[in-house]
């Protein structure tokens, strides 16, 4: 069951590095062959790529489990990823930090109530300027998701 | 300064377990329902399910072929159907708006990525900035 008081809390600050190997894995793992991802020596990084900020994050930095979403009834419903200039290159160190920025309730379409919680990570550059943004949406079902393929 | 037409619907896979594998262990996600066989089927699936980023990932990658990896500025994804073993995802795209913003030409996308049951697996959208060579950057 969604904590509302989860509201509002915020994980530390932490750094993440944005590295040449792990931008070509990524790609590889999202099956691309562009070269701007595995070619370039200052390679781009891939739109989704932020996600992979799990592996920077630990329990002080990453504010979600505040959120005690019931994991049988949980669902990723939405992700977006704003970039307020050309995504993050290879050589970049971030310095991030992720906020539960939003609960709210939805009525279901076949019934029962749909509680919303998203997840906001601001990333700033050696400077301290916002350079991107991520926002997961995390969604708790009055009943478990549907297993049918 | 026009938008480069949408490239042809591009096919992946049969997708496979190994496929899960690789995009969860590149990503960080180990939730075990992913890959773990005996999970999954304890927690009433069928087999495992590919992690939702993986196709958004693969989604928003076809976009940046056609619109350039520089130039993205957002991507949101609705995750809808789950992807299983086996199956074949098809992504293509289509022009919403054309317009100027702070000086700058932009472009916004709707993106989707169907299974080949004509499901969708996942539903995107994108913004592109637009330079006056198209999508080379």
């Amino acid at each position: 069951m969604v904590d509302r008081s989860a509201l509002g809390a915020a994980g530390e600050w932490f750094e993440m590095d944005v590295e040449r190997g792990k931008i070509r894995e990524f790609a590889r793992a999202t099956l691309s062959d562009n070269p701007a991802y595995l070619a370039d020596e200052r390679a781009i990084s891939e739109p989704t790529f932020l996600t992979t900020m799990i592996f920077w994050q630990d329990e002080s930095s990453n504010p979600w489990d505040t959120v005690a979403m019931d994991q049988e009834r949980g669902l990723h419903a939405e992700q977006e990823f704003t970039f307020f200039g050309p995504p993050p290159r290879a050589g970049t160190r971030l310095k991030a930090r992720s906020t539960i920025s939003a609960i709210y309730d939805k009525e279901g379409r076949r019934g029962g109530t749909m509680t919303f919680v998203e997840m906001t990570t601001d990333f700033h550059d050696a400077d301290g300027a916002l350079v991107a943004q991520s926002k997961m949406t995390g969604v708790e079902t009055s009943r478990p998701p549907d297993s049918a393929p | 300064m026009t938008v480069p037409a949408p490239p042809a619907a591009m096919v992946f896979g049969p997708l496979t377990r190994t496929d899960f594998v690789r995009y969860q262990g590149a990503s960080g996600d180990m939730v075990p329902i992913h890959h773990d066989e005996t999970f999954a089927r304890a927690a009433g699936f069928p087999s495992p399910f590919s992690v939702g980023m993986m196709q958004a990932g693969v989604l928003a990658n076809w976009a940046t072929d056609w619109l350039g990896a520089e130039n993205v500025r957002r991507y949101r994804v609705r995750f809808k159907e789950q992807v299983w073993p086996g199956d074949v995802l098809t992504c293509s795209g289509s022009v919403e708006r054309e317009y100027e913003q702070l000086g700058e030409r932009k472009v916004d996308v709707a993106l989707i990525c169907t299974r080949q049951t004509g499901g969708v697996a996942v539903q995107g959208w994108a913004t592109f900035v637009l330079y006056s060579n198209g999508a080379q950057s």
